[in-house]
């Protein structure tokens, strides 16, 4: 079966997929079938913030495939994350229909406030969900195709690959933040109210969207995994490794990362999109160069080109920050800084390096 | 001036436009005069200086050819410009008789049926030696086929012929990495017969083996001449000696001496680039 031959020799990986479905199965009946109040039950908060959380997976893997397996240090992941975001945050947009402040049937809030008179053309189509589904894809995916194309063509690479990517979510942040854009600007787009017909805020809606996010996770990690093993995965790490070589068996360099960029861009926006409604806003604050520096830290932290690390590393670091940010606020950005240092200096290869040493030491 | 040549060339009318030429296959190389590669009159200055300065170069079909030199005489860059990393500013390159090199990519040059070991030996680290030969092998190479390839019996026992050939059986499973540097250079050997290409460029194939085995290396390299063309650039005398049945000097970017090993040695210009006055 093709799932097993995937998960084959991969012990990381079949622990991960397991752990998820338990999580999934147990947080969803405490929700839903235990009665708020009783000593078991899980309450809504909890379920989104996990829902949250398994979305930040799914990003981190995808950053840790062209990380870890290819050696591009992308630094500007965040943008597909949020462009996926944004694509799902129009369709909720247009599902609030005349139910916003103004009550215009036609336009949302933010272009009744702007004195807009129709929707620009570039909203036609988000009031259906599988335009928008399409475009959560394909707008991530079409620019990591152009930005790519730009720049492997050129054979750009390392750092200066790096400061690019990060100038490229910099400079979408700054023209989202622009009212003119037409996508909410500063304020971004929000007060969602329901999503294919489900209200936003129904407990069933909401762990609804935490079993679409762990179910998101789990085939990401798996067609991950596929691509990983193939032949094609090989050639990624011997790029990786000595890209020159590779281009003088007969590859072609430029095409495969292209291909892996675009797949892991697309990969980020729908974990951009399952993101949104989760959270029930997205504003340009998204895009911030911070964001795309984080997640290459919690992957790092998680252990590079393991695919399962970078999971372990998401939740573990923002797990984190919740906590930090709730009881000490003011140290959460030192807590960060110390933890890339030691993560750098004391683990090179990650939270699972280190268990994998351990592991080496027993036998 | 210059735009006026190339409006004259463009239209030339002997010739056909490159984009209606149809795509080269690499088995259909025209061999029909005999030789496989063509240099003629290639310059290339890197800051001014020129690394090399008119060199002509023909390689047969089938032959073994030792280029020698000091260092600094332009064998690395000639490998460059035959494998399409560096552009030379002047000079063409033909593979058989139609085959323009300076038009393509390192990779399309590569699938043609070029193959090159480095001198320092590069092999995938992380792989393992089954795995390196795998990926090394003469197959469809783009990234969809790529991501659904599968290995078939013949190409699993075509990996391990080789790995029978470089004496690396035993290592099959083992990383690349934790090779010694003389498996590391026949690895690298390994992988340039998985290409199986129609010419063989060798940097420096024994640089850093043991005398035993540089002897195997020669034996190897000996029966590749005949299937495929090979071209050894080597410091080694005693190495080229034992293999060479003719021997390219270059010095300064061009050629200086061509013929046997013995009329080559006795030639008074090599022994001055050699010995000095």
């Amino acid at each position: 079966m093709l799932l097993t031959r995937i998960l084959k020799n991969d012990l990381g990986g079949q622990l991960l997929l397991i752990a998820l479905l338990i999580t999934t199965v147990t947080v969803a009946l405490l929700n839903l079938a235990v009665p708020e109040g009783h000593a078991l039950h899980i309450s809504t908060y909890t379920v989104t913030l996990l829902g949250k959380y398994l979305t930040y997976g799914l990003l981190a893997i995808a950053v840790d495939l062209v990380w870890g397996y290819l050696g591009i240090l992308s630094l500007g992941h965040g943008a597909f994350f949020a462009l996926g975001g944004y694509a799902m945050g129009m369709y909720l947009m247009r599902q609030i229909g005349d139910r916003g402040v103004y009550g215009n049937p036609d336009l949302p809030d933010f272009m009744v406030f702007l004195n807009w008179q129709e929707l620009p053309w570039f909203w036609l189509g988000f009031d259906m969900f599988w335009f928008a589904a399409i475009m959560i894809m394909l707008v991530p995916g079409l620019l990591a195709f152009v930005f790519g194309w730009l720049a492997f063509r050129s054979r750009v690479t390392g750092v200066y690959l790096s400061i690019i990517t990060q100038a490229l979510t910099y400079a979408l942040m700054l023209a989202f933040f622009r009212n003119e854009m037409g996508f909410g600007g500063n304020n971004g787009l929000t007060d969602f109210k329901d999503i294919l017909g489900f209200d936003l805020q129904a407990d069933s809606t909401r762990v609804g969207l935490f079993v679409a996010s762990a179910l998101a996770l789990a085939l990401g990690y798996l067609s991950c995994r596929y691509v990983m093993n193939s032949r094609l995965g090989r050639v990624a790490v011997a790029i990786r490794d000595a890209e020159d070589r590779t281009r003088f068996i007969g590859y072609r360099v430029e095409h495969v990362k292209l291909w892996i960029f675009t797949f892991s861009a697309i990969l980020a926006g729908i974990a951009g999109a399952l993101y949104v409604p989760q959270v029930g806003i997205i504003n340009p604050g998204e895009f911030s160069p911070l964001n795309s520096i984080e997640l290459v830290v919690w992957v790092a932290v998680g252990g590079r080109a393991t695919l399962f690390g970078a999971v372990i590393g998401a939740i573990a670091v923002n797990y984190g920050k919740t906590y930090f940010t709730a009881a000490i606020p003011e140290l959460w950005l030192f807590a960060l800084g110390a933890l890339f240092i030691l993560v750098t200096v004391l683990l090179p290869r990650g939270v699972v390096g280190l268990l994998q040493q351990l592991k080496r030491k027993q036998t | 001036m210059k735009q006026l040549d190339q409006v004259r060339d463009t239209f030339n009318r002997d010739q056909v436009w490159r984009f209606l030429q149809p795509r080269p296959k690499p088995n259909e190389l025209d061999l029909s005069h005999g030789a496989i590669l063509y240099l003629e009159s290639i310059s290339v200055s890197f800051d001014g200086f020129k690394a090399i300065d008119d060199l002509n170069l023909y390689i047969d079909a089938g032959e073994l050819r030792c280029i020698i030199g000091p260092n600094g005489a332009g064998k690395t860059t000639m490998m460059d410009i035959i494998t399409g990393k560096t552009r030379p500013d002047t000079g063409s390159a033909y593979f058989g008789q139609r085959i323009d090199l300076l038009q393509m990519t390192e990779p399309e040059i590569a699938q043609l049926g070029i193959g090159r070991k480095f001198q320092k030996p590069t092999v995938f680290e992380h792989h393992s030696v089954f795995e390196n030969l795998e990926l090394a092998m003469d197959s469809d190479k783009r990234v969809w086929p790529t991501l659904f390839a599968k290995l078939s019996d013949e190409q699993r026992s075509r990996i391990e012929e080789v790995m029978e050939i470089i004496g690396l059986q035993k290592q099959s499973s083992q990383l690349s990495g934790s090779l010694s540097h003389g498996q590391k250079q026949w690895l690298e050997i390994g992988m340039l017969l998985m290409q199986n290409p129609l010419l063989l460029l060798v940097d420096e194939p024994v640089a850093g083996m043991t005398h035993q085995e540089m002897d195997r290396t020669a034996e190897l390299l000996t029966s590749l001449a005949g299937r495929h063309s090979v071209v050894v650039v080597e410091h080694d005398m005693d190495f080229v000696r034992s293999i060479a049945r003719k021997v390219t000097v270059l010095h300064q970017g061009s050629v200086l001496a061509e013929g046997s090993m013995d009329e080559v040695q006795n030639d008074p210009r090599v022994i001055e680039v050699y010995l000095g006055e």
